[in-house]
């Protein structure tokens, strides 16, 4: 009789266990894990999004960029091709990551956006600060005056940062109210 | 540089045409029986099981003829003057045609055909520790872009255009760590040692960096006897190539963790649905 009851109570036990982890897999989508995934989610993407653009609008429709410049540094073509990597996994993975954060109803989308603004403001600026001026990749236009150039792209750069991080502490402050009052409610 | 090549050709020490056709020969044949064990083992194995699945057969046959396409016939005779062909030759061999022929599973396919003695032999080669420290990521990513470095780098791409042993050599290895690199990237045939997402998404985003930097140094520096303009667009094709053939990669990797890691609650709901029906 009583090593039944034990038995029973180990059971029920484990099936506490076991919905919590059920919770936690699936419904619970304010659990700091998902509020983490789609900022990263978004980070990536927008860093990814940024390369892309780079690479398609000023290497291969404008021509203002070049492919490879005389006075590239060595330290400068690794930094290029390490981050041409990772932005091309960035762009496919984030994406994955967006698609399961909403088959898990977890989806935050001011987070998200806040996320890639500023993914995409720190790349740009380390792009148009580090690999352009420091490592001398290749300079953003070329026979011409290159300061409005130079000062439209990294002021570009720290206004998506402003905007992102605006966005990432505002979705913050709103997912800490208690349920009622919040006024956005993703579904 | 353009010079010396032409200086080679008359002393006669560029491969001459018989050696060249000979070469071709036998990197083809390999190529041409692999297409005709496949299809034979598809039918076998479709009448014996259920039917193999066709798109599986596509996708051999169609990384089969890229591999052919590039070590005979027109692309393979202008390979040996024309640099910018070489690297086309490249992308074929060493990226687009290990990717098709690892989605058309031919070791699930072997393992359906053989009998059951001779599949559990395969399978505990398969597991032994050689193969596993080849099929680690790491391995095989420096196997197949360390490779590439050393081709391009050092007076080996010249020498490959001499000597036919080496010729057959080089394509060889960049056919077989092209293959090796896919399929320890992707697992569309069972595999024994798997390693997590996370370590194959770094080790591949790694190795893409170094192909990439490789081409845009490919580009700057020329191998030597590769004049600088066919050294240039040979670069460019092999960045912007690469990056295809990679997006194609990337995106089966992403797709094999999102179905892996589904949300168990709605794989529980799953089974609930099919059960219920």
């Amino acid at each position: 009789m009583g090593r039944n009851d034990a038995k029973i109570q180990v059971l029920g036990d484990r099936m506490a266990v076991e919905n919590v982890n059920l919770k936690n897999h699936s419904n619970d989508t304010t659990s700091s894990s998902y509020l983490a995934r789609n900022l990263w989610s978004g980070f990536l993407f927008g860093l990814g999004l940024v390369a892309f653009i780079d690479e398609a609008v000023f290497h291969q429709l404008l021509h203002w960029h070049h492919f490879y410049d005389k006075s590239t540094t060595s330290i400068g073509l690794v930094s290029d091709g390490l981050f041409h990597a990772f932005s091309w996994f960035a762009t496919v993975g984030s994406l994955f990551m967006l698609a399961d954060l909403r088959r898990r109803n977890a989806l935050r989308l001011t987070r998200w956006w806040g996320g890639v603004l500023l993914g995409a403001g720190i790349f740009q600026l380390y792009d148009g600060t580090i690999q352009h001026k420091l490592m001398r990749l290749h300079q953003i236009r070329y026979n011409v005056h290159i300061l409005p150039y130079d000062l439209t792209w990294n002021i570009l750069a720290v206004v998506m940062i402003v905007v992102g991080a605006t966005l990432i502490i505002r979705a913050r402050s709103q997912s800490q109210l208690p349920r009622g009052e919040r006024s956005y409610e993703p579904q | 540089m353009n010079l010396n090549n032409y200086v080679h050709h008359s002393n006669g020490t560029h491969i001459d045409y018989a050696n060249g056709m000979l070469a071709q020969l036998l990197l083809a044949l390999p190529f041409f029986l692999l297409l005709v064990v496949y299809i034979f083992a598809a039918f076998i194995s479709s009448r014996r099981h259920k039917q193999w699945p066709i798109h599986r057969t596509i996708f051999w046959v169609l990384g089969v003829l890229c591999a052919i396409a590039v070590v005979i016939g027109p692309l393979a005779n202008r390979a040996h003057m024309d640099f910018t062909a070489h690297m086309m030759g490249h992308l074929l061999l060493g990226m687009l045609a290990p990717l098709l022929m690892a989605l058309a599973a031919p070791m699930t396919l072997v393992m359906r055909t053989l009998n059951v003695t001779l599949a559990r032999r395969l399978s505990n080669v398969l597991k032994s520790w050689p193969v596993r420290i080849l099929g680690d990521p790491i391995v095989a990513s420096c196997l197949n872009v360390g490779g590439l470095w050393l081709l391009y780098t050092t007076d080996l791409y010249a020498m490959m255009q001499q000597n036919v042993l080496l010729h057959v050599l080089v394509h060889t290895h960049v056919f077989l760590a092209g293959y090796v690199f896919t399929v320890s990237m992707i697992y569309v045939d069972p595999m024994p040692h798997r390693s997590s997402f996370v370590y194959r998404a770094i080790v591949l985003i790694v190795a893409l960096a170094g192909h990439s930097i490789l081409s845009k140094y490919i580009y700057a520096h020329p191998p030597n006897g590769v004049p600088t303009e066919q050294a240039e667009m040979g670069g460019m094709l092999m960045y912007y190539g690469g990056d295809v053939i990679d997006a194609v990669l990337i995106f089966i990797l992403c797709f094999q963790w999102f179905r892996a890691t589904r949300p168990r609650a709605s794989l529980a709901m799953d089974q609930c649905s099919k059960v219920s029906n």
